[in-house]
């Protein structure tokens, strides 16, 4: 092979791996039903530990990405709270993620709300991006084996909690 | 004499104190422009967004601290990760955003100056030490046809 062949061959293999690179890092499409959850392990907003959703196996877990900046937020929070309150226990628990925000914020969004579920930090985003969120609130419901279950692209409220999630969880009583 | 000199010399770091401590003082404005809505994607001065205003707040909130605008940028990598300062950070793999444009000029640079070289060699340029073709001689015809034209105005 001859050298000008030699490098056209690299010039288009540079160009192929720029466009995949670009790919990559754009970020998946999105969770799809029955695929596993991304389990990277996050800072707890009130606190100094971290936590991986791997930690919560053998758990449902809906997991709730959210920010205090958010009006929807604000608006699903308490069905949320409500739902922990009648549903939480050793097989299942609501998750929150507070995502792109100020922890400050996000601590007084918790204390604003009351909120008694664990609650962990994204600050940068990057475990909303992997789960392939779209805008805020979003929440997955994740089954016991890590796989995601149920996708609610927006607010929930305590009609969808008890109708779409709470059939899911053991017990299935809604 | 060398007391005025020295009352000179106080009144010159009187008046230039304010000056130095207004430059080392950070502004939202010069902040604003170089680091990032996370949300919006875009330049912090660009976004309107709920969340650029609480960033706002955040980085107001320092300015009033008395914080350096390095220290600001430090607190916002903290709440925000890397990606919210507009130029990626000297060091680690975001130097590669430095070195890989100036790589890629340089090699763009060698291969035009070798595709250059290579066809001059194969003989798509002018003879080595001429500039320029010479024009070719007349025809014997033509230069008949010159001196007639000539002669004919002739003074």
């Amino acid at each position: 092979m001859s050298v000008r062949s030699v490098i056209a061959v690299l010039g288009v293999l540079a160009v192929v791996g720029l466009l995949v690179f670009g790919l990559a890092i754009k970020g998946s499409s999105g969770l799809e039903v029955g695929e596993p959850v991304p389990t990277a392990a996050l800072p707890e907003l009130e606190g100094d530990g971290s936590q991986s959703l791997a930690d919560y196996r053998g758990r449902w877990v809906l997991v709730n990405f959210w920010a205090s900046w958010c009006p929807p937020c604000r608006a699903e929070a308490p069905a949320l709270e409500k739902f922990q309150r009648e549903h939480g226990g050793p097989r299942f628990v609501v998750l929150g993620i507070d995502t792109r925000d100020l922890s400050d914020d996000g601590r007084d969004f918790v204390r604003e709300y009351g909120l008694s579920y664990p609650l962990l930090r994204d600050g940068d985003g990057d475990m909303s991006d992997d789960f392939g969120t779209t805008g805020l609130p979003e929440s997955f419901l994740v089954d016991p084996a890590g796989k995601l279950r149920l996708h609610a692209p927006g607010a929930v409220d305590d009609e969808y909690l008890s109708e779409q999630v709470a059939p899911l969880l053991p017990g299935g009583k809604s | 004499m060398r007391a005025r000199a020295a009352l000179v010399g106080a009144l010159v770091l009187a008046l230039l104190a304010p000056v130095a401590a207004a430059a080392d003082q950070a502004s939202l404005t010069e902040i604003e422009k170089q680091v990032m809505c996370p949300v919006c994607g875009t330049l912090l001065q660009l976004s309107e967004s709920p969340q650029a205003q609480r960033e706002r707040v955040f980085i107001n909130r320092l300015i009033e601290e008395g914080k350096t605008e390095a220290e600001i940028k430090d607190a916002l990598v903290a709440e925000y990760g890397d990606e919210v300062l507009a130029l990626p950070p000297d060091s680690g793999f975001s130097l590669s955003a430095y070195v890989v444009p100036i790589v890629a000029l340089l090699i763009a640079a060698a291969a035009l100056a070798i595709g250059v070289l290579r066809w001059r060699r194969a003989g798509g340029g002018p003879p080595e030490g001429e500039s320029e073709a010479r024009p070719a001689a007349p025809s014997e015809q033509d230069s008949e046809r010159l001196d007639a034209d000539l002669a004919r105005y002739d003074l």
